[in-house]
Order: structure tokens, then C-alpha cells, then sequence
């Protein structure tokens, strides 16, 4: 599959064309100014897609000095460079990651890029998808282009089937627990097996959200049937769908495609799995306790979780909930979280929010009457943006204090300078939210 | 960019291994609009902690910095790069290095080279005692002074070697651009008709 997507977008001896830049505010102001300062204009806007996220108050109250002027510049920015920009207050606003896909412009067999790590989320749809730095946000601005080597491949193969309470998730964090946080470095992933062939776009995107915290260049998952149901009549679809169909039906790999490496995962018996370490791959099944640390790094992160060997992780109390990032801020995601949620309480001490991922998305659960479930059990329903997943925004942990949260990313004080971060699914933040601990979602839905 | 060709000096070390770009720069200093200003903020949680070896005083001028593997996992955030040379930094001695951080490096002259885990070993151990690296060579001197080769993309050495502007440079491929669009570029997702 990537070696068809590359060839199509081969422009060149090592330059690769870019079919969609998605930019944010956090990490394009340097790449509009240095084209200013360069006299150079955007060669695509009409490949080209803005929106505010990283950085945006999603609740009441105005954002900081600094981050008022970084949200300024990018009006300005894609004003003045002829940008398509979904600004904060636009109905289409939302996080990055979420609003390619919900329009309909992350399509199979595209290449996209964008100025953060989690771009490989659109590699979902079959698309090669990656994250870059600044200066190649100004590159593409310039020339819709990147300079690129072909990264390897690796193929990792699921056996067996999901076991219930466990979702996309679970399989993730699994996988990373099992390869490590290097684990596909300098490759990119492909998904392939039964269990996510029977996963929805969601579902895939979560998956394919974290191939970079397993190090991988990027992920992608064949489109299938799913996949063209999810795109069709979105505003971004092909006018000629039903050929874009036929095109798309081409991509996913040959049975006798090679791989130069492959790793297979078995998903019978998986548990839901929490995160208790700083890096992804420090996880275990809800069902287990703290490892005991294999190295340096695992005391590290022991220490600075507050956690002892050998705790069952069912006794470990939170603080703080948080539904909500490019990973898990999806309808479906919210939908998930809901099931557990309706007819019990956040537990007392315990503050819980939902961040949903788009304007759209919390348009979508106000329709269902979603908002009311969760604010009804006491969560507080936020705007979009990507809120704690990173702690730009006035939404941070207090030092110690402890969050079940459906992010990408357990690292030292990424939520907060000493925070302490648990992943899990959204299914399992909810638990951790009525029961105010880890807690094991099997045991609250029948 | 500046031409890149030799840096050597003091190695100083973080015998930490995957450390994330969070840790190098953290969220609440990516808020400035500019290029500039993010050296005083590296590693700023880390540095509260007195005993962080980065204190050292011998390690205050190091131009290289020897650390553990997979070194800028994470975060896409330019900003690290950007903070690690603005503090002086011209050349990190890894395992191996993130993808995205080890890019983002090459587009500002930082260097990045990979040895054998055994041969960073010896540059922690024996820090601050001084390196050299020699990018046309393509070799690490150590502080024993024994030399070892490392492995280094054709093309961002010799752009490194020159001070190239990458964009400059393909933008003198302008020409093939454009064929690409004219004849094999796909239609959409043109976002301006949404």
C-alpha cells in the first residue's frame, strides 16, 4: 500500500507532492513568516486547510496574552497567504486531526501532511499520512512538496478476536506495550487483520492516531467498504464518488505484497489495558498490578507516578478525568463513554470533563443528548480543541495529581508540569470516573 | 542556514533513554510566534531539579550533548531543536534519534549522529571529556581518540555541508512541480470550494 502511494506522488528523485496540508497555529507562524521575509506565497491554497486547536480555551473565559497574539497571527497568516481557515467560533472548527476526516478531505491513497505528530491518524483511510516540523510546514507552503527517502515497512498482523469491553484502544496501547516506543522507528506501520478490518473509521483512526508514539513514521489501514461509507456525502467527497470508489478499491497491498518486517499481535484474552508508566508502552491489563520496573526508565516513571510495584492497578484513585483528544474525541468515542456513564455520578473528589474533538462532534452528541448524560452525572462539556491532551490551555493537572484520560500521551507533565497520566479507552475513563479509580469496565456494563 | 563541517568540544551527558520532545521543550513555550527564545526554557521541568546533570559546570560550554535512544520521541515540536541549539548545542550523540525531531534538526544545522550503544556508552562515561565530529568524514572522534564511522543521508550532508536552504533548493526543481501537476496530479480535496 505505501509503495502505491508513493509512486503516485513520486515527483521526482526523493521529492514526494503533498495532496493535503492541514496547519494549526502552534506550529506555522515561523513557516508564514519566513515565507514573508523569503517574498514567497502559498503555490496550493486550495490544498491547504487551517483550523485553531492546539491552543484555544474550551471553556468560559478569554486565552493569555501570547496565545491570543499566536491565535491572531494565524488569521492574519491565512488571510494574507489566501488560507482556508475554520477559526475558533466556526462551526468546522475542531481539532486537527478530527476535521480532515469529518469533511471528508482525508480521502484513500492521499498524502498528507501536517506541523504535528499525530497526522498518522488520517493514515485510517489508506492514506500516508505524517507528521513534520516547522520548517517543513514553510517547505510545503512553498512547493507542496517534501523532500523525502522512502521509509521501510512493517506489517503488524492481529490474530484472534477483541474480547468484550475492549475497543481500538486497547489494541494500540497493547501493541506498543509489546514493540515499544521505538518500535517501528523509521517505518511505516500497516494494520492489517480481521479485528481492524471489523473496526469503524473511529475506531481505525485510533489506531492509526498512535503508530507515532510506537515510533512508526506513519500507519495506514486498507480502505474497505467502511471506509467509503464513512466518506460518502461528506462536504469534501469526490463529485464523482463512485469512480474515486474504483480508484481507492486499488490500493490496499497485494496478497503477495513483502514487507521488510512483520509482527503479528495476538488480541485472545486481551484485557483492557491502562497506561502506568511516562511512555506508552508502559502498560498493563486493568486486571493486573504495577510491574515491577525492568530498568532505569521504569524507575523513573515509577517515581514520578507516585506508584509501587505490585499495587493492584483497580486500587489506584484519580483526580481528574479527561475525555478528549485526537485519539478519543469522536462521536463514537463520546457515544462509548455515555453507555457507562448514564445513570451514575462522577465520584466525589473526582473533576471530569469532556473535550469533544469538533464543533461538529459536540453538535452531533447535543443532538443525541449525550451533553446532558455527561453533565447530568456531573462532567463539565466543553468546546473543542486539543484542551489537556497537551496543557496549552488553562486546562492542566495540578502538580500530583492523578488523570484517567483518553490521550496519546503519558509523558512527565505532559498534562501538567507533575501530573500523572493513566491512558485508556474513553469506555475506561468513564469507569474511572463513576468509581474514582482504575477501574474495570467489564465489571460496570453487562 | 550556516554550512556545518566539524564540531568538536566537551560532550556533555543525559544517560536518559527516549526522552520525549515535551521534556526537551515543554507546551507552555510554544506559544511564542517567533524562532527565537527557547533556549533559556530546555528541559525546564528537568532543570528544577538541582541535581539534573545538565547543572554541571563542566558541561556549561559542551557543544555536543551524548544521550540515550530513540532521543525527541514525541511531539513534532520544532521548538526542541530550536532550544537545544540556542543553548549551545551544534551536534546530539544518540542510539538512535525520533524521526520527526531528527528532521527537524537537519533543517537547522543541528547535527544528529547515531553510534553504537557501546560507543555512547563510552562518550557518557567518560564526559566531559571532548569529541569531534566530522561530517565530510562522516566520523566520530572519541575521547580516547579512536574514530568511528557513522551513517548520514547523501543528500542532508551534503546540503549541511553547503548551508543549503532546502526550499531554495526545490524550488529550482520548479520545473518538474510542475509537470507533476499538469500530468498526473489527482483532483481534490480542493478545500478553497468548500
Amino acid at each position: 500500500m505505501l509503495d502505491k502511494v508513493w509512486a503516485d506522488h513520486e515527483v521526482g528523485e526523493e521529492l514526494l507532492y503533498v495532496d493535503l496540508h492541514l496547519v494549526h497555529e502552534v506550529t506555522s507562524a515561523q513557516a508564514f513568516e519566513g515565507l514573508r521575509l523569503a517574498g514567497r506565497r502559498v503555490r496550493r491554497p486550495d490544498r491547504t486547510l487551517a483550523t485553531a486547536d492546539h491552543n484555544v480555551p474550551t471553556g468560559p473565559g478569554d486565552p493569555d496574552e501570547l496565545s491570543r497574539v499566536q491565535l491572531a497571527a494565524l488569521d492574519t497568516n491565512c488571510a494574507e497567504f489566501g488560507v482556508r481557515l475554520y477559526a475558533l467560533g466556526h462551526r468546522r472548527q475542531g481539532v486537527v486531526h478530527v476535521i480532515g476526516p469529518e469533511l471528508g478531505v482525508t480521502q484513500p491513497g492521499m498524502t498528507i501532511v501536517c506541523g504535528d505528530s499525530h497526522t498518522s491518524t488520517h493514515g485510517a483511510f489508506g492514506a500516508l499520512a505524517f507528521g513534520i516540523g516547522t520548517s517543513e510546514v514553510e517547505h510545503v507552503l512553498a512547493t507542496q512538496t517534501l523532500p523525502q527517502r522512502r521509509p521501510r515497512t512493517m506489517r503488524i498482523s492481529y490474530a484472534g478476536a477483541l474480547g468484550a469491553g475492549c475497543t481500538a484502544k486497547d489494541i494500540i496501547l497493547g501493541t506498543i506495550g509489546q514493540i515499544g516506543t521505538d518500535g517501528a522507528a523509521g517505518h511505516v506501520i500497516e494494520y492489517a487483520g480481521a479485528a481492524i478490518q471489523g473496526l469503524s473509521m473511529e475506531g481505525r483512526m485510533t489506531i492509526a492516531n498512535m503508530s507515532i508514539e510506537a515510533g512508526g513514521r506513519a500507519g495506514m489501514i486498507a480502505p474497505d467498504d467502511t471506509t467509503f461509507a464513512y466518506l460518502e456525502g461528506r462536504p469534501g467527497a469526490p463529485a464523482d464518488f463512485d469512480v474515486a470508489v474504483e480508484r481507492w478499491r486499488g490500493y490496499p497491498s497485494d496478497p503477495d505484497a513483502v514487507f521488510d518486517r512483520e509482527v503479528t499481535v495476538e488480541l485472545a484474552g486481551v484485557a483492557p489495558q491502562v497506561s502506568w508508566g511516562t511512555n506508552p508502552s508502559q502498560v498493563a491489563p486493568i486486571t493486573g498490578a504495577v510491574p515491577e520496573p525492568g530498568d532505569e526508565t521504569d524507575e523513573r516513571a515509577l517515581a514520578y507516578m507516585g506508584l509501587t510495584a505490585g499495587t493492584p492497578l483497580q486500587e489506584i484513585t484519580v483526580d481528574r478525568v479527561f475525555l478528549g483528544s485526537c485519539t478519543n474525541a469522536r462521536i463514537e468515542d463520546l457515544r462509548a463513554a455515555a453507555e457507562v456513564v448514564r445513570g451514575r455520578r462522577v465520584s466525589a473528589g473526582v473533576r471530569a470533563m469532556v473535550v469533544p474533538g469538533s464543533t461538529q462532534v459536540k453538535a452531533q452528541a447535543e443532538s443525541e443528548g449525550l451533553d446532558a448524560v455527561f453533565r447530568d452525572a456531573g462532567f463539565e462539556w466543553r468546546g473543542a480543541g486539543c484542551s489537556m491532551c497537551l496543557g496549552m490551555n488553562p486546562d492542566i493537572l495540578q502538580p500530583g495529581e492523578r488523570c484517567a484520560s483518553t490521550s496519546n500521551r503519558n509523558f512527565e507533565g505532559r498534562q501538567g508540569a507533575g501530573g500523572r497520566t493513566h491512558l485508556m479507552s474513553p469506555a475506561m475513563a468513564a469507569a474511572a470516573a463513576v468509581t474514582g479509580r482504575l477501574a474495570d469496565v467489564r465489571e460496570l456494563v453487562a | 542556514m550556516r554550512a556545518v563541517t566539524v564540531v568538536s568540544g566537551p560532550v556533555a551527558a543525559l544517560d536518559r533513554a527516549s526522552v520525549d520532545t515535551d521534556q526537551i521543550i515543554p507546551k507552555q513555550f510554544l506559544k511564542r510566534i517567533e524562532r527565537t527564545g527557547f533556549g533559556e526554557f530546555l528541559f525546564f521541568d528537568w532543570m528544577k531539579d538541582p541535581a539534573f546533570p545538565l547543572h554541571r559546570p563542566e558541561f556549561a560550554a559542551a557543544p555536543i550533548l551524548a544521550t540515550g535512544r530513540n532521543f525527541g520521541c514525541g511531539s513534532s515540536r520544532e521548538h526542541a531543536a530550536w532550544a537545544l541549539q540556542e543553548s549551545g548545542f551544534q551536534a546530539i550523540i544518540a542510539e538512535s534519534f525520533g524521526d520527526i525531531f531528527q528532521t527537524n534538526c537537519s533543517k537547522n544545522g543541528l547535527l544528529t549522529v547515531a553510534l553504537p550503544a557501546a560507543d555512547v556508552r563510552e562518550l557518557i562515561d567518560s564526559a566531559p571529556a571532548p569529541a569531534a565530529v566530522d561530517l565530510e568524514a562522516q566520523t566520530v572522534t572519541l575521547p580516547s581518540g579512536r574514530a568511528v564511522s557513522f551513517d548520514v543521508d547523501p543528500s542532508v550532508r551534503e546540503r549541511l555541508l553547503h548551508g543549503w536552504d532546502d526550499i531554495a533548493l526545490t524550488e529550482r526543481r520548479a520545473a518538474e512541480i510542475d509537470r507533476y501537476e499538469a500530468e498526473r496530479e489527482r483532483a481534490g480535496p480542493n478545500v478553497l470550494a468548500l
